[in-house]
Formats: C-alpha cells, structure tokens, sequence
C-alpha cells in the first residue's frame, strides 16, 4: 500500500531537461520508479533519457496517463508550473524547488482550493526532499538506499533530518511505508496534519514520526488531529531548541516569531496532546522501535 | 530583509499613504539643514537601525531649537542602540530621520503581515497604537481586530472601513482611512512584503491620519524580483559573518556559544545543535553547507566558523544524499591543512561513500576526532570543548 507513490505510480518530470532535472530524474527511474516522460516548454516532441519530452502537462497526461509529477523548474517559474500540474489533472505533485515567494505560494494555494477536494492535486512541498515508498518508487532526491521498506510512516520538514531518521531505523531493523518531505517554507503544499490523515488511513502503517521544527503552527495542530482522529501511535522530534527568537535558521519558515513556535513549547503542547516525544534527535529511531514493540 | 524607516515611508507615501515632511542625515549639520527645510518649531531625530522599540532604548529626540537637533544628532550617530528586538549586541546607528513634529490627537496600531496558518495577508489593528502588539495580544486580545484577505481579490473596501470603525476612526476621516490602510496593503502586495506595522498610525490634532512610524520586512525569495527593494539592504545593521555567508551561498546565524558547527541541511543543523546543548555544551553557530559542497565550499565554511574567535571545538556533520562523504571528507582534510586549524574538530560522516569517507580522513594522519552517531559526535565535541577550556585554565 504505502501513501501518495507506488511501484505502479506514473511519473512525469517538470523541468525535465534541466541539468538537475536530468540527474534526478535517472536516479529515480534507476531507483525504479515509473517515470514514463517530462515536460519542457518548447521542447516537445524530443527524446530524453530514452523518454518522451513534452511542452505541456496536459499532453503528458492525455498520452501517458501521468499521475504525479515532480517539478525542479527555477523558483521564479515554479509555482505557474505546479499550477499547471494540478490544472491538467496530475494527482499527486512533489515541488523540490527551493525559494518560492511566499505571495507566490499564496497564489497557489489558493488556485488549488478552487477545484473539488476529490479530485485536487496533492502537493507536497515546496523546498523539500521529495517523497520515498522504499523498494516501490521514489519521488524525490534522497538517497534511496538508506530506506528500508516496512511500516513506519514519516513525515518531516528537513531532508538530511529525514535521512537520519530512516538511516536510524534501518540501523534498528525497522522499514518506512512512505517518507514525505512536507519541506521548509512558511506556506506548503501539505500540512503535518494532511500527511498524518493519509498514514491513518493506510492499512500497512503502524506508528507515525513526525519531523517538526521551530516557526508556525503546524505540528501542534498536527497534534491535535492525532489526539482526536488517530488510532496509530505518532512519534515526534521538534528540532531547534537552541534557536533564538526572530533568527531564521535556514530554512524560509524555520523562525521563532510568535508565543508557541518554540522547539521547547511545541514540545510541551504536543506531550499533552498525547503525542510520544523522541527526546533527542538521535533517539528518534529507538523511542519509534520502543512503540512498535509495544503493538 | 528589512529595510529603514524612512525607507519604508518612501514607499508607503507612493501608495497614498501621508507622512510628516521628513529627511535623511547622516551628520549632525546635514541633520540642522533638514529642520531648515522642514520649518517649524518641532522635530524629531531618529535613529535608523533596524528595530522597533528605538524610543524605550533613547534613539527618538524630540527638539524645540536647531542647537538641540545638533546635539540630538551628535548623540545618536555612531551610538550602538540595544532594543530587545536587537539583541544584547545592538546597532549602530549611521543615519538619522529628522521629521517635523507632529500634534498627535490620537494613537493606533496598524499592520498587514502573512499568516501561515490562514495561508493568507492578514491585517491587524487596535486602537490603543504605540504599545507592543505581543504584549497587547497577551492581556488584552479583545482590543485586537483581525481581517482576513482573499489573495484572488485583494482588499476589499468593506474590509477597510471594518477596520476604520474598529480602530475608532472618526466618519469625517473614513476615505482617508480608507485610502491609507488599501495604500499599505497595495505597497505590501506590489513589493512582495512578508509585513508592513505601521506604529503608531496616528490620527492628528488637525484630523489627519499619519503614519508616524512604519517598519516593513521583505520576503528574501522575492528579492530576484524586487531589484528596487533590494538595494536599499544597509549591510551595517545585517551580522557581517552572515552577510559573508550569504555571499558565499551558506546559511549561517552567529550564537552566543563555542561549539563551531558545519552541517549540511538546515533541519539536521538545528537537530545537531540540540544535541550539543543536550550533552552539555553551547553551539556558536548555525551552518547549513547545503549540498553538493565542493572542497572550496567546505573551506569557505570552515573560515567562517573559525573566524569566530569563541570557537573552541568544531563539529562537522555531514548526512551525505546528493553529497558524497568522501568529497566532504576531502574538503575536510584540505580546509585543515590549509587553515592550520588549533581547535579540535570532530567528524561525523554518513551516507553515501561513507566507508571512503572515513578512510581518507583516517589515512590524512591529521588528528581529526571521528563519530559514528549524532549522539557520540555531540559528546565528543563537548569533552573536546572541555579538555581546551581545562588546559586553557589550567
């Protein structure tokens, strides 16, 4: 099962032509994904790593039943490309650029709500590592070996943080059903919350890490949801407790600017909400082997 | 970014928004000739550095004559103002803002900023301007009115008068309101402004409505477009360690502790640095290398952490996925060599190429401190710490 990509999940690139576009985009058909083609404006009608370019998403969806896309198209450019995606009828969109403008985000966002939520277009990030179902098909720039397949779900903000979460666990002997990169920016494609209602629903996932981090209000309200909705146990780490007030730490929505943005309130807010706390970063992989054992 | 005050009443007073007549100095005659220009009987110095709270710390002078606008001005220039919005390191102020006094009937608060959680502009405001906002949101929430704005539209013309009326604003005065607060949001929208606050929007003896402070910030992903708002960047209120990470592609925050930092991934950096604190030490910085970092990008880095002088162990921690430790490991062994480097640092390799990467730094005979886990790699940099502050001590 997993969440959001499988083995059968068919795969266009945006920004397929691009020098970052190409590399990923032969890591994840070596990883075995099923990217079936790209998209480059103007480029339609040429082959690339053996695969059909097109100049519109629309056609890539007509002539090969695309369903998900991942977009690596620069920053000024991108958010007209996800839109593209989500009007064309992709289902499922990953956006790995970084430095989208927040109006631009804005934007989207709000071009998103106008279609049905039935059929709206998932998006996940942008400015994130993409989304992995280990040993079925990857979506993303993440090294794919260091995950193992299994039935952890996890959702987090940080790429590398990601990877030492699975790195960890797989040092443990335990395997991910899907890793979403939900990504750093102030305004996202899809919450913690959304990420968590789709592990609820998945059949084959067992516990639920959730990455978070200082700045916005997501991981509390993510919090909420489980308390609420959930059956399965969510494990959480909030990076960034010695981050100061009103510094932004890397990534565009990592900055401490209102009461409860904290890593140390985020914290105590989600411990009430019964959520099980990974102390340290690098106890995130034993306190989730500690829950499975315990279901 | 942000920018000054006067800067963002530039812009404002674009978009119909009124300010009193105003001018910049940056010496104490320049500021003499501005009240010459300005006329009248009452000014204001202020101080340009980029935070609120300038009056509480003594950069806001109200003067009755041209002797004390001088003096005024000698004051404030080159002075370092601590706001706890600054930090306890402060900025120096090398501009000043010398403004025609204004007879202020009345106070407000006003500002437009972009709520994560609504995905949307929202707008806030409260009759009793001139106080801190976080402040008034924690003893008297019921005085703050919110408004939300649909990005498909914009501001609405009800919105602004809703806002109006709730700020006490008299009718005689509701176009000009109206005209200001759609003002603000247009140079907000047009400008790709992450905030504009607007503390105290005053209403004026003469019932005018003015913008007696304003503070903008920018949205540092929209500076591509924004070619006009870039430049007006004032280097000498950004951390000059920053500014040269910025330059160089880096992500750095300069800190209070001395436990230099490289790591790549903004998340990983803020999960590295927790768990130096949790093992006892403080880190002096954050570092995100990013990725794909070459040998000249690791040396980069390398300098930036240790030209902080409080450094007295390096942590590096590298989770190698488009990276390759045994590039890292390299760059590692280069950036030693080459700085000749007296801290100890410590290496945390993992990922892709990570067998390699640990051997090259092993057979570099250099004396660098290597860790399998995050864990081990924060303790060891602690002791590490330890044992150079013991010695230096002892």
């Amino acid at each position: 099962m997993a969440i959001l990509i499988d083995e059968n999940t068919r795969i266009i690139v945006q920004g397929f032509t691009g020098k970052i576009g190409s590399f990923h985009a032969q890591d994840m058909i070596n990883y075995g994904s099923k990217v079936v083609g790209g998209i480059t404006p103007g480029k339609g009608g040429q082959t690339h790593l053996g695969l059909p370019v097109y100049n519109t998403v629309k056609e890539s969806v007509e002539q090969l039943g695309a369903e998900a896309s991942i977009v690596f198209v620069p920053p000024a450019f991108a958010a007209d490309s996800i839109m593209e995606a989500a009007e064309a009828g992709i289902k499922y969109c990953v956006a790995i650029t970084d430095g989208i403008p927040t109006q631009d985000m804005m934007k989207v966002k709000n071009f998103l709500r106008r279609f049905p939520v039935e059929t709206r277009m998932v998006l996940t990030g942008p400015n994130c590592a993409g989304t992995i179902s280990p040993g079925r098909a990857m979506l993303g720039i993440m090294p794919g070996h260091i995950y193992k397949q299994g039935n952890v779900g996890i959702v987090g903000r940080s790429g590398t943080l990601g990877y030492e979460a699975a790195d960890q666990m797989k040092r443990l002997g335990i395997g991910i059903s899907t890793s979403v990169g939900i990504g750093g920016d102030p305004i996202n494609g899809s919450s913690h919350r959304d990420i968590l209602e789709k592990f609820e629903q998945d059949p084959e996932t067992k516990v639920v890490l959730m990455i978070g981090e200082i700045g916005g209000p997501q991981e509390v309200d993510a919090g909420h949801f489980a308390k609420e909705f959930m059956s399965k146990p969510v494990v959480a780490y909030i990076a960034g407790l010695t981050a100061p007030e009103g510094r932004r730490m890397g990534h565009a929505g990592a900055i401490i600017s209102s009461a409860g943005e904290s890593a140390a309130e985020k914290v105590a807010m989600l411990r009430d909400l019964g959520v099980i706390i990974a102390p340290t970063p690098s106890a995130m992989g034993e306190t989730v082997a500690a829950i499975l054992a315990k279901s | 970014m942000d920018i000054h005050e006067y800067q963002a009443k530039e812009i404002l007073a674009e978009y119909g928004v009124k300010i009193a007549d105003g001018g910049l100095a940056y010496s104490p005659e320049e500021a003499v000739q501005r009240t010459r220009e300005i006329g009248g009987s009452v000014w204001v110095v202020k101080a340009q550095i980029h935070s609120g709270a300038r009056g509480k710390a003594g950069g806001v002078i109200i003067c009755k004559s041209h002797d004390e606008v001088e003096a005024a001005a000698g004051k404030l220039l080159g002075k370092r103002l601590v706001t706890h919005q600054t930090g306890p390191a402060g900025k120096v102020c090398y501009r000043l803002y010398v403004e025609a006094g204004t007879d202020i009937a009345k106070e407000l608060y006003f500002c437009l900023l972009v709520d994560r959680c609504a995905e949307r502009i929202v707008m806030v405001g409260s009759a009793q301007g001139g106080m801190d906002i976080e402040t008034l949101a924690a003893t008297q929430p019921e005085a703050i009115t919110k408004i939300y704005i649909e990005p498909s539209v914009g501001l609405q013309d009800f919105q602004a008068r809703e806002m109006a009326f709730a700020l006490g604003i008299p009718v005689s005065m509701l176009n000009a309101a109206v005209k200001t607060i759609k003002g603000i949001y247009r140079a907000m929208r047009a400008n790709d402004a992450s905030m504009v606050e607007v503390n105290p929007l005053v209403i004026t003896a003469k019932e005018d409505l003015i913008a007696l402070d304003a503070k903008m910030g920018f949205d540092d992903n929209a500076l591509f477009r924004r070619h006009r708002i870039a430049e007006l960047r004032d280097k000498t209120q950004e951390d000059p360690r920053e500014m040269a990470a910025a330059d160089r592609g880096l992500s750095y925050v300069g800190l209070d502790g001395d436990i230099g930092c490289m790591i790549n991934g903004a998340g990983l950096a803020m999960a590295t640095m927790d768990m130096i604190k949790l093992a006892g030490g403080e880190p002096a910085n954050f570092l995100d290398v990013g990725g794909g970092a070459s040998p000249e990008r690791t040396e980069k880095a390398f300098r930036l952490v240790l030209a902080d002088k409080n450094v007295k162990a390096m942590l590096v921690n590298i989770f190698a996925g488009i990276n390759r430790c045994d590039w890292i490991a390299e760059g590692v062994v280069h950036a030693v060599r080459k700085m000749d480097m007296k801290v100890p640092l410590i290496v945390r390799l993992s990922g892709t190429n990570v067998e390699e990467g640990r051997r090259i730094i092993a057979e570099s005979g250099l004396p660098i401190i290597m860790a399998e886990t995050l864990a081990e790699a924060a303790e060891k940099a602690v002791q590490a710490r330890n044992e150079v502050v013991a010695n230096a001590a002892g």
